[in-house]
């Protein structure tokens, strides 16, 4: 469990410092995820060699018990409206337009040219 | 007596442990509020819980500031749980190599259309061009969108509140949506859920199948980059 989560950690931190060294506009958290996929891809090419913890499972339900609760993890910037209801209901009327419009529209086309593509493909 | 409480509270008030505590209590709260209601689409665990933890921050007069101290620790946590999405990515591996191709067309698509609709409405109702700036990246996981916002002269923070509102908006509309839509492929579902509203949409489709949240988690991880390159040669 420990090392699971220093593993988790180690490829945000390692991440964190691709993406400052590098100017990319990825955020370390998502070379992290790349990073972490590859340990588990690279994982499995010297799997006998590993520690117990990265063979049993119990990797995989750490990252789990992280996940589990994501919607929690917004809570702390979503109070932060709390900051900016002046800016928010001096444009009530745009930004809940914006937000509404770009946001069904963005699901619907997004859904629908994955399905369309994907039956054109067989995929 | 009174007194003895008043200097009690401003004495938890500013410990850290009074409003962590507080944020976790009221989302057990509300998350078992939405499973009693079945996980229906508009009682989102997000949008209760940050009206009840918001209220409560202002109902106290307390400052935005104090009351991050106690959540950031919560809030840290946001770095490693976009890692661990490449746990189900890793278990779903083999299904997503087969869906590279639709994966693509719908990313450019889908970022395109969510972008360019919500920056044009704003302009047309007549929203101050930082406003405008600070709505471009809102459909992109909040680290990214603040980064954009804040180069280009919108207000960071705004932005910050838009991606929560976005992704909470994108929780609640894309199961109706699509369903009315009649588009029932799980891995379409996951990736609108994803690109449009970010990790709120990725944990939303968690809640309703796991295949849908790993599409989810790799359409949020490449509309952020997406995103990034388009919203400085757009504005």
């Amino acid at each position: 469990m420990l090392l699971s989560l220093g593993l988790i950690l180690l490829c945000q931190l390692v991440g964190e410092a691709i993406a400052h060294a590098t100017d990319v506009p990825v955020p370390g958290p998502v070379i992290g995820m790349v990073l972490c996929l590859l340990l588990l891809l690279a994982r499995d090419q010297a799997l006998r060699r590993m520690p117990a913890e990265l063979r049993d499972g119990t990797f995989e339900n750490t990252g789990r018990g992280i996940l589990s609760h994501l919607s929690l993890l917004f809570i702390p910037a979503g109070v932060g409206v709390v900051q900016r209801l002046d800016v928010l209901a001096g444009n009530a009327l745009a930004i809940a337009l914006s937000l509404l419009v770009s946001t069904v529209l963005g699901l619907a086309v997004t859904a629908w040219v994955f399905h369309f593509v994907a039956r054109r493909l067989h995929a | 007596m009174h007194e003895d409480v008043f200097a009690l509270w401003v004495y938890l008030a500013r410990s850290p442990l009074l409003w962590l505590t507080v944020t976790i209590l009221a989302y057990c709260l509300c998350d078992r509020i939405a499973a009693a209601l079945h996980r229906a689409p508009l009682a989102n665990p997000v949008l209760m819980t940050m009206c009840l933890v918001g209220g409560l921050v202002r109902g106290t007069g307390t400052p935005y500031a104090t009351y991050f101290d106690g959540a950031q620790f919560i809030h840290f946590l946001l770095g490693p749980a976009t890692v661990a999405l490449a746990i189900p990515l890793y278990q779903h591996r083999h299904m997503v190599m087969r869906s590279i191709l639709p994966m693509a067309c719908a990313l450019i698509a889908g970022s395109v259309t969510a972008l360019v609709s919500a920056v044009l409405i704003a302009r047309l109702l007549g929203a101050p061009a930082a406003v405008v700036i600070s709505i471009a990246p809102k459909s992109v996981t909040a680290a990214v969108a603040m980064g954009i916002s804040g180069r280009l002269g919108g207000d960071p923070a705004l932005t910050a509140v838009l991606v929560i509102l976005t992704g909470i908006l994108g929780a609640i509309i894309v199961t109706p949506l699509l369903d009315r839509l009649r588009i029932t492929d799980t891995r379409a579902r996951g990736f609108a859920a994803g690109l449009a509203a970010h990790g709120i949409g990725t944990a939303r489709a968690f809640q309703v199948d796991p295949l849908a949240g790993t599409f989810a988690g790799i359409a949020m991880g490449l509309n952020a980059l997406l995103t990034a390159v388009i919203v400085p040669l757009l504005l």
